[in-house]
């Protein structure tokens, strides 16, 4: 035990005197995810919120042939801007979101009593061009049906009749649910913060001790392999477990700058939130210690270890991709899956629903198990002439 | 007391160690001499057990390196080829680390490295971080890490390599002390004066191949060689990866 203690906390001492491990594992890995996010969330809110309820700002081509339909539409709040001669490039080119355009012959169609027809304009595939084309086309159907409901009662018909079903919604989503969706890429931040937090110092206690030839005198000590590797092990994961707790420290910090309000959301960033999800990406840190070593040991310089292990990176960020893909309902087996388990537990979380105990259990108990077996084929790795032999 | 006995390594087909005895007693100064990569660090690399030999026998005191290479661990004071030392760590605490590794207490521990400390004449760098240190300075505080748990067998890699006329001298008269202590010293080197100076014994080494184990004196009569460079040359059979 004294052994591994004495292992820890010289690798611990060692590595906070050297700055591009401290500012990677305690400043950039846990503040770059809550940074990111507000910054994010704020920009894309604000954006969303000024197109759904600001002035609708909408070129307008042949205004002039439905002067009833365009004083209709300014008085839901559209502004008409002066017609533009390439409608189909200027939504192309991102000039404008959406452009109406309505047809010379609408007045002949109108008097006639048939369907006038009027176009609008979009890109779909334009980021942001969603939000006013729902708000033209919404205009557009109010009107529409305003008008067809003033023709029937001119000709003595009920409105009703041109309306057999009518659609009442009735969104199920609490503030908090809303908001996790939302939140959905948070989990990945606190396995973010994780692995980076551990990347540097497993690199360095293993492919780097190797580079600068210290595993030879180190393993000529009477301390057998497998407790110098514990050691490192604990090293690492302390490390890491400092970059959650800041991490998990920033997010409720950054939760005060979050645009709550404006969403009318609520984000359950409470103590409580974070005691659990601290607790349930434990299991992690003895995955990631163990995993990144090990892949440390397989190569022959840091660099080359930097190298696999930024390549590794791409596989905290599945789980995450693979819930925003395809939303999958959340089940009890996932929590037996290591990262699955966090991100739907710590997705659950936000939406302010309890995780069970039993599901926690069960995630501490499959990760520790993962990192167990992982350890056990570290530790061969660890036993291997080859490891120690620098030069 | 390290003993040797009909050690065999290969990696691949090169044979590194190809059936090498040898003894090195209490209070004497044993050098093991070859050329470059004659496989003399692979053979005290299977002595302080960081390789396992395909076949042989190392025993340290006694105990049978392969049956408890703790314990040989524990007898030996080792300073390998490659120094190591942690750069971002001051000398002073890459010798604590070691001792700490030892399980030295405390109080121990001060007083050991305090005398290595004197011993070594490093006063000066002991609390400046090793980075940046010379080649001596390294070797020094690499020394006093290797044998601040007081071993009674001392293995030194090419202790004197890259290190200056005056560092030399000094780490002579440290070795020197050692045997005095009565502790069984092992070094390595491709240089002959140096061999020639210290030891009590030599063990020459060749392709992996012990091809004389005598005194410096027999050895030139061995050979009939009234100079031990040539009687050295005579017994590698080639002056390739000899240096002066």
């Amino acid at each position: 035990m004294n052994s591994m203690l004495t292992v820890l906390l010289k690798e611990v001492r060692e590595n906070l005197r050297d700055k591009r491990t401290v500012f990677s594992a305690l400043i950039y890995g846990p503040l770059i995810g809550p940074i990111l996010f507000v910054v994010m969330m704020n920009v894309m809110v604000n954006k969303e919120m000024a197109k759904a309820e600001g002035p609708l700002s909408v070129p307008v081509i042949g205004a002039e042939h439905a002067p009833n339909l365009i004083a209709a539409l300014k008085q839901q709040g559209l502004v008409p801007e002066p017609a533009i001669a390439d409608p189909d490039a200027a939504v192309r080119n991102r000039d404008t979101d959406v452009v109406l355009r309505i047809p010379a012959d609408y007045a002949k169609a109108w008097s006639k009593g048939d369907p006038a027809q009027v176009e609008v304009i979009y890109d779909a595939s334009q980021m942001g061009s969603g939000t006013p084309t729902r708000r033209l086309e919404g205009m557009l159907k109010r009107y529409s049906s305003e008008q067809g409901a003033l023709r029937l009662l001119a000709r003595g018909i009920s409105p009703g009749i041109a309306a057999p079903v009518v659609v009442s919604e009735r969104d199920q989503s609490t503030p908090q649910s809303r908001a996790g969706m939302l939140l959905g890429i948070l989990p990945y931040f606190f396995v973010l913060a994780i692995y980076i937090g551990g990347m540097y110092l497993a690199i360095d206690l293993t492919a780097g001790e190797r580079e600068r030839q210290s595993l030879e005198p180190l393993f000529a000590n009477p301390v057998a392999r497998w407790r110098i590797l514990v050691g490192k092990l604990g090293a690492i994961g302390a490390y890491s477990l400092a970059s959650l707790v800041l991490t998990a420290v920033a997010f409720v910090v950054a939760g005060y700058f979050l645009p709550t309000a404006k969403l009318g959301m609520a984000f359950n960033l409470g103590p409580a939130f974070i005691a659990d999800a601290i607790l349930l990406e434990l299991p992690l840190i003895a995955v990631f210690a163990v995993l990144e070593t090990l892949v440390a040991a397989f190569a022959k310089s840091y660099r080359e270890a930097q190298t696999y292990l930024g390549l590794l990176m791409i596989l905290p960020i599945l789980p995450s991709i693979l819930m925003s893909i395809t939303p999958v309902k959340p089940a009890h087996w996932m929590y037996a899956v290591p990262l699955l388990g966090q991100q739907v537990g710590i997705s659950d979380l936000l939406r302010g629903n309890a995780v069970s105990a039993g599901d926690i259990g069960l995630a501490l108990v499959c990760g520790f198990a993962l990192a167990a077996i992982l350890g056990a084929i570290t530790a061969m790795v660890y036993r291997s002439e080859r490891l120690a032999i620098s030069a | 007391m390290i003993e040797v006995k009909d050690l065999h390594k290969a990696f691949g087909k090169v044979k590194a160690v190809d059936g090498v005895s040898f003894a090195a007693r209490d209070g004497e100064i044993t050098g093991l001499l070859g050329p470059n990569g004659a496989g003399k660090t692979t053979a005290l690399r299977m002595l302080y057990t960081l390789m396992k030999p395909d076949s042989g026998q190392v025993l340290v005191d006694g105990i049978d390196a392969a049956v408890d290479p703790i314990a040989v661990r524990q007898r030996l004071g080792v300073l390998p080829d490659a120094r190591g030392l942690y750069k971002r760590l001051t000398a002073r605490e890459n010798i604590d680390y070691f001792a700490r590794l030892h399980g030295i207490e405390t109080s121990l521990m001060h007083q050991r490295r305090e005398k290595l400390v004197d011993a070594l004449e490093m006063r000066d760098i002991l609390d400046r971080r090793t980075e940046g240190f010379s080649q001596g300075q390294r070797v020094k505080t690499a020394i006093a890490r290797a044998l601040v748990h007081d071993p009674k067998n001392v293995i030194l890699d090419e202790p004197t390599n890259g290190l200056d006329v005056m560092a030399t001298r000094g780490l002579r008269a440290f070795m020197r002390g050692l045997k005095a202590e009565g502790r069984c010293v092992l070094f390595s080197s491709h240089i002959m004066q140096e061999v020639a100076m210290l030891c009590d014994r030599i063990v020459v080494i060749a392709a992996g191949k012990v091809v004389a184990d005598e005194t410096p004196d027999a050895l030139r009569a061995q050979t009939g060689e009234a100079n031990l460079e040539d009687a050295f040359v005579k017994l590698i059979g080639t002056e390739e990866g000899l240096a002066a």
